[in-house]
């Protein structure tokens, strides 16, 4: 196997870390996982370095951007899943999942990438395509948020779209 | 000097995120010890990444599924991506007769969501007609149930929710995500109205998974490789007990052709 694919085989569990908090779906995570793979291996001639980390969580980022347009039509649903949770002691587990799951997209992604996955903010603006101060007021209002639902307080509303 | 500048909310992030150029870990270290809230709102901020971590990081501990081996991957990308090409190839050269061809979008597999939202869609446009909330009428329930079953290609029955205290309205045919969709609507003495859309479904049986969008709530089941979604007021238990007496009868009707 070549140094290319088994570097993003490696990158295989941490992407679906990352894709699991961000749909709070498994199976939409894991198909969101498959199509990254699949595209990431027929780009490898694309692919000119740097870093392949920052490169497979654009791609993610990319598919679920599509995926989210194509559905725009759709008013957001909240569901709540049968899906089985993942280990963690429950009550904590909740919270979180609660509380990220009102947050605006962007904020999500940003949060997870840099609290779960521990991208540097650099490589977030690569991955959203944004500027530095576009990642830090998204983070900055990520955890205000958060921390304003976990303590009880009124969450902000956000405007539905 | 480095306590010159203030310390700036972005350096606190860049604190707890490892981001810090070290020469300012001074400056930030102090003001933390001289600003007991700001210190209280860094910590939770730690506490957060532990929560997440505590969360999710199992998954990442978990075996790699077959469908994501990467040699697997080069022979076959996810299936729906071939129907999809088929599909709209389909739709190219019969016409645009498909379902997916008039609606527009690009072809994919149904989500879960996407059906109850098409549900919800479906029960929001028709319960608030007054006139013509149904094309075929309850007094005529042997021949619509006989038209959708005909149109749907398996048995379509309306169940009987009388000990809910709904009355069939009566019900009409509708576009699903991948074939036509049978819908019925009952009503209480309140003036409630409840529906039931069926529509052919990806999964072949599922758990029921309640969803709601703003005034409206909706229970979503797939039994047999048909989709159900009962929708209603937002009120889960009363949804859940409907649910359940429609899943019953349906159990038994909807039996592929």
């Amino acid at each position: 196997m070549t140094d290319f694919r088994h570097s993003v085989e490696t990158m295989i569990p941490a992407l679906r870390r990352y894709a699991r908090a961000l749909t709070h779906d498994t199976d939409l995570a894991d198909d969101l996982v498959q199509d990254t793979l699949v595209r990431a291996l027929r780009s490898e001639k694309l692919f000119l370095g740097g870093d392949l980390r920052a490169w497979l969580y654009t791609i993610l980022t990319n598919l679920n951007r599509n995926r989210r347009r194509s559905l725009a039509r759709q008013p957001v649903l909240t569901e709540l899943h049968d899906t089985p949770e993942p280990s963690g002691t429950e009550a904590e587990g909740r919270d979180i999942t609660r509380a990220l799951a009102i947050l605006p997209e962007e904020q999500r992604a940003v949060l997870l990438l840099v609290a779960l996955e521990g991208l540097s903010y650099r490589d977030v603006a690569d991955i959203q395509g944004v500027p530095i101060g576009t990642v830090m007021s998204r983070l900055a209002r990520a955890r205000a948020q958060i921390r304003s639902m976990l303590e009880g307080e009124r969450p902000v509303l956000r405007r539905v779209k | 000097m480095i306590h010159d500048t203030p310390v700036t909310e972005d350096e606190l992030h860049a604190h707890v995120d490892g981001e810090l150029p070290p020469e300012r870990r001074e400056a930030v270290e102090a003001w933390l010890a001289a600003h007991p809230d700001d210190a209280a709102r860094v910590q939770q901020w730690r506490t957060m990444s532990d929560m997440l971590h505590a969360k999710y990081d199992s998954v990442a501990d978990e075996p790699v599924p077959a469908r994501l081996a990467l040699d697997r991957l080069d022979q076959r990308p996810r299936q729906w991506a071939y129907m999809a090409v088929a599909a709209t190839l389909a739709a190219f050269i019969v016409g645009g007769g498909t379902g997916y061809a008039l609606r527009g979008a690009a072809p994919q597999q149904t989500t879960v969501a996407s059906f109850t939202g098409d549900a919800l869609e479906a029960h929001r446009l028709y319960v608030v007609d007054v006139r013509h909330p149904v094309e075929i009428a309850a007094s005529e329930r042997a021949h619509l149930q006989q038209w959708l079953t005909n149109r749907c290609g398996w048995q379509v029955r309306a169940p009987e929710l009388d000990v809910q205290g709904l009355k069939l309205v009566g019900g009409r045919l509708l576009p699903g995500p991948t074939g036509p969709a049978s819908f019925f609507m009952y009503e209480n003495a309140a003036g409630e109205r409840f529906t039931i859309y069926a529509s052919r479904a990806n999964n072949q049986t599922s758990n029921m998974r309640y969803a709601t969008r703003n005034q409206d709530g909706a229970m979503y089941w797939a039994d047999n490789g048909v989709g159900y979604v009962v929708a209603g007021p937002i009120d889960k238990q009363k949804l859940t007990q409907v649910a359940r007496l429609v899943f019953d009868q349906s159990e038994q009707a909807g039996r592929r052709l």
